[in-house]
């Protein structure tokens, strides 16, 4: 924890109210988002029991599984989820704006501009707390590799159509979301969490309703109090009045209301199997519906709280200004997106389980980048970050109150003019160290010449000039300017090219062969009940 | 007839036997795990001009530019004759100016400048960019525990077979980004390059070096059970071969008896009263300056097997400041700055790695902390820290850290499939303390 959220955290502590943590929104928030809030079943890995998903925050849409470890019930409740997002995600595959990307020229070898789709806008999924991004990921994984009675006429289980590619696209954001910085699958309390500091740990953060008790209490509450009052109060019935926002559920909840209702509907099911006659079966299909009404109103009671936080918690965020380079990553978002409809169109087989190696180096690789230029992009378009950085001293800010023009030894001479800094802040420049600023949106960089006194620094600027002899209008500071530099690259170099998968070395093991279809998980006998 | 243990002798059949593997072996690769100070180097340099002589291109890999400078210049002073490549980056002074000195070194940008010469030396990070129509034969890749898997995919294309130096012991490498998603793969990328090599051939030739020539006897024996219990190694030189002595007797303050004790015992820890604090403990940062102030200022002199007659005076260039974090290394060079002391070497572990002094000074990672992290617990920090001295090393550190290691048991989850590294950094940190524990001097300014 960096020294400025260890004071945000004690100025929350003395306060009792959450203090912000960031000046302007780093993350693209969706004009319609698809919120989603999924319940788990306890002690049955992946077996959902219901979920809360829509994009109009009057009118959320109920899913539930009433048993759920009835196979039959589970793929229906995947089919309907299938149904709810899917044509959610259509809705922005359609509508392109043409765009360019540098490809290699398959005969040539060269790097050309190719001329492709770039979708206009992405959708966005969000869910209320990490491990609901976690069940994404998992249900992804548990319905990508499935077949369809169309595809595989001969699978024993067949999935219902379109649940292998809700699959495919779950695993998708599932993944995206481990980008830094991407926006495709954000946790709520991920977000919140990033603009504000509370009170509590990190760990405390993770409950959604403490979280936003810190952030927006209720009148007459301090953040402490309404965070405390969140976590534990329950109603004489033992239930928690905030209940946790899944996909755990509570488990009083589970034993005390779930379990028992499980148990009416199991029975109900049983007995209209053993109807002898259609009058007995109409009465006991009427006890069925009202077993199953029953945990569907359960399902309710846990998630609709939690849906109204997330929605609360989105307006909250959505009062902060956009970040200047919150657009630039949204588009990469909207490139991700953009091509894994691509591959599914290309008819591609679904992600395979493992990456191989070199997916694997390259996925690191990437996301090694993206953190630091998310790290260096929030600096830049928040002073709130950058102050931040500054006390951990990573970066200085100060004002100019001397430029001596000099210049570059050689036949061509450029202008290397020399800038007194004075700071208060202490950055920690070592002989030479390269410092950069923000001109226009690009990074110039200037070199650590030495101390001129205790708070004086004096820089060597070395680039973005212009050609001639004499620097360009307005690319040198002049006295007087409040600059500030940081000690941090703003841009990220690309990596280097890594072998194809076909070409990987006996140090990793070789190629790893043709690609053979996966299957899907075996069945076991939990499965099958 | 008592057996007479002779290490110059132990190290010199490892050596050869290393050589026969590499030169004449069948096997793609070889490694060689390489305790603190066991001749790595040296190694690296001697195999390297036996290729070059059997005629065969070779290929050095190191992982930063320091290195590999150093390598380039060990080389040239070992023969001033070969034909050395050194590939450099295109920033703004790629290379030490040291190396325009050598005659037969040839610097450049560009792989294709130095083709055609015995030896061609880069880091892994320029390696990776290089495209070249047949690989070279041979390889030698110089800390390849600090090297990650990634690292070594991208570069492993460029060379036939190879000869994988490094320090098991070391700090691991790591991402700035969870890579918890490959664990347990093989070819985990975050994983260092030795685990992805051996995992995928685990047939190859492993070596290791047996005697470690800058840990004095006090030191080898504990950095050896603390961080290396199962391939032990032992010190080239034997109690007595080395001495610290200093012309300016102890005023009895902490700093001066702990440097007293160090120099009798080659350990000393001073112990400031137990207190959380900030990661730049002014205290421990102002107690650590001190230590180095007295150091100079008592006029030490260090006899070593190197000179046995002729004591060398104790420079500040051969005395270091260890930290675990970057902050705490700026802190302790402010508070040198402010008692005089500017040549001084203060950096983190990171830093320090592969780097030797006669005399160093350690802020425990874990002084002052509430709470003990895996980044604190790690293993290769504290070995980083307590094996770069070759006369003694003063730990400063508030008490209650053994306390701490109690209260905070590792929780890292455990990842199927991943090698479990031991000693763990809890063991590892408990074995440590115990050991300086004799050698305690209480703080008193």
């Amino acid at each position: 924890m960096s020294l400025i959220t260890t004071l945000a955290r004690l100025e929350a502590c003395r306060t009792g109210c959450a203090q912000p943590a960031a000046t302007v929104r780093h993350r693209h928030l969706s004009e319609r988002p698809l919120v989603f809030v999924p319940l788990t079943t306890a002690g049955e890995a992946g077996a959902p029991l219901g979920a809360l998903v829509g994009t109009d925050r009057a009118a959320p849409r109920l899913l539930a599984v009433p048993q759920p470890r009835d196979r039959d019930l589970r793929f229906a409740f995947l089919a309907e989820l299938a149904d709810a997002v899917l044509p959610y995600l259509d809705a922005y595959a359609d509508d392109v704006e043409a765009a360019e990307r540098n490809e290699t020229d398959p005969e040539t070898g060269k790097r050309v501009k190719v001329e492709v789709e770039l979708c206009a806008d992405a959708p966005q999924l969000i869910v209320p707390s990490r491990a609901g991004v976690d069940f994404v990921r998992l249900l992804g994984r548990s319905m990508r590799f499935r077949r369809t009675a169309e595809q595989d006429p001969e699978t024993p289980y067949p999935a219902p159509p379109r649940v292998p590619l809700l699959g495919r696209w779950l695993t998708h954001f599932g993944e995206r979301a481990r980008v830094p910085g991407s926006s495709l699958l954000l946790a709520m309390t991920d977000v919140l969490s990033r603009h504000w500091a509370t009170g509590q740990s990190t760990l405390e953060d993770q409950h959604l309703g403490a979280l936003l008790a810190w952030i927006d209490p209720p009148e007459g509450s301090t953040g402490a109090e309404a965070a405390l009052h969140a976590e534990l109060t329950r109603d004489p019935g033992g239930q928690l009045l905030c209940p946790p926002a899944g996909p755990a559920t509570d488990p009083a909840f589970d034993n005390k209301l779930l379990a028992p209702a499980i148990e009416r509907y199991d029975r109900a099911r049983t007995a209209l199997a053993a109807a002898e006659d259609g009058l007995e079966a109409d009465d006991r299909l009427g006890e069925l519906t009202a077993a199953e009404r029953e945990i569907r109103e359960l399902v309710l009671s846990r998630t609709l709280p939690t849906w109204e936080k997330v929605w609360q918690g989105l307006d909250l965020l959505r009062a902060l200004p956009d970040g200047a380079h919150v657009e630039e990553r949204w588009t990469r978002d909207r490139w991700s997106f953009t091509g894994h409809r691509d591959r599914i169109v290309a008819g591609e087989p679904p992600q395979p389980r493992r990456d191989d190696a070199v997916t694997a180096a390259n996925k690191l690789a990437a996301r090694e980048r993206e953190q630091a230029r998310l790290e260096a992009q929030e600096a830049l378009d928040d002073p709130l970050v950058m102050a931040g950085r500054r006390l951990s001293g990573e970066a200085f800010a100060g004002e100019v109150t001397d430029v001596v023009m000099a210049y570059s030894e050689g036949k061509r001479p450029s202008p290397r003019p020399l800038v007194t800094v004075r700071t208060e802040d202490r950055p920690h420049l070592g002989e030479r160290a390269k410092v950069y600023r923000s001109l226009g949106g690009k990074p110039q960089a200037a070199e650590f010449v030495g101390r001129d006194g205790e708070d004086l620094l004096v820089l060597r600027v070395v680039d973005k000039m212009g050609r001639g002899k004499e620097p360009e209008a307005g690319s040198v500071p002049e006295k007087g300017d409040r600059i500030c530099f940081t000690l941090f690259e703003h841009e990220q170099r690309g990596g280097p090219k890594l072998p194809d998968p076909e070409q990987t070395p006996w140090t990793h093991g070789g190629p790893p062969g043709e690609a053979a279809a996966e299957a899907a998980d075996p069945t076991t006998a939990e499965d099958v009940l | 007839m008592t057996a007479v243990f002779d290490p110059g002798a132990l190290a010199a059949e490892a050596t050869d036997a290393i050589l026969r593997d590499t030169l004449h072996g069948s096997h793609r690769g070889v490694v060689v795990d390489s305790p603190p100070g066991a001749g790595k180097s040296t190694l690296v340099v001697r195999a390297a001009l036996e290729l070059a002589d059997a005629g065969r291109p070779l290929m050095i890999v190191a992982q930063t530019n320091a290195q590999v400078d150093d390598l380039v210049l060990r080389l040239a002073e070992k023969n001033p004759e070969l034909p050395v490549g050194r590939l450099h980056s295109s920033d703004t002074d790629p290379y030490d100016k040291a190396l325009d000195d050598l005659p037969n070194v040839r610097k450049s940008a560009k792989a294709g400048d130095l083709t055609g010469l015995s030896v061609v030396i880069s880091t892994a990070a320029k390696w990776a960019h290089v495209k070249v129509d047949e690989p070279w034969r041979h390889a030698i890749v110089d800390e390849a525990y600090q090297m990650r898997s990634d690292a070594l995919l991208a570069v492993a294309g460029l060379f036939e077979r190879a000869l994988f130096v490094g320090d098991p012991g070391q700090l691991d490498p790591f991402s700035i980004v969870g890579s918890e998603q490959w664990a347990g793969l093989s070819y985990d990328p975050s994983a260092s390059a030795v685990t992805t090599l051996l995992a995928h051939n685990p047939e190859l030739p492993q070596h290791r070096l047996p005697v470690s020539w800058r840990l004095p006897a006090s030191a080898a024996p504990l950095v050896s059970d603390a961080f290396y219990p199962f391939t032990p190694f032992r010190s080239g030189t034997d109690h007595g071969d080395r001495s610290l002595s200093f012309a300016v007797p102890a005023d009895g303050s902490g700093p001066d008896r702990v440097i007293d004790e160090a120099a009798e015992s080659g350990w000393g820890l001073l112990e400031l009263p137990a207190r959380h604090t900030p990661r730049t403990d002014p205290e421990a940062v102002r107690a650590v300056a001190t230590v180095v102030r007295r150091l100079l200022d008592r006029g030490g002199a260090a006899t070593s097997e190197r000179a046995p007659e002729e004591p060398l005076p104790l420079t500040p260039d051969r005395i270091a400041v260890g930290t675990a974090h970057r902050d705490q290394a700026a802190a302790v060079r402010a508070a040198l700055a402010e008692l005089g002391v500017t040549d001084v070497t203060v950096d983190t572990a990171n830093r320090l790695q592969g780097r030797e002094y006669d005399v160093t000074v350690v802020l425990h990672p874990l002084s002052g902390r509430p709470d003990a992290t895996a980044f604190h617990l790690e293993t290769g920090r504290l070995c980083v820290l307590t094996s770069r001295h070759r006369h003694a090393c003063v730990v400063v550190c508030r008490a209650g850290v053994s306390d701490l290691l109690d209260d905070y048991p590792s929780t890292e989850p455990v990842q199927l499939g991943t090698l479990v590294k031991f000693p763990d950094g809890w063991e590892a940190n408990h074995a440590v303390l115990a050991r300086l524990g004799e050698h305690r001097v209480p703080f008193r300014p």
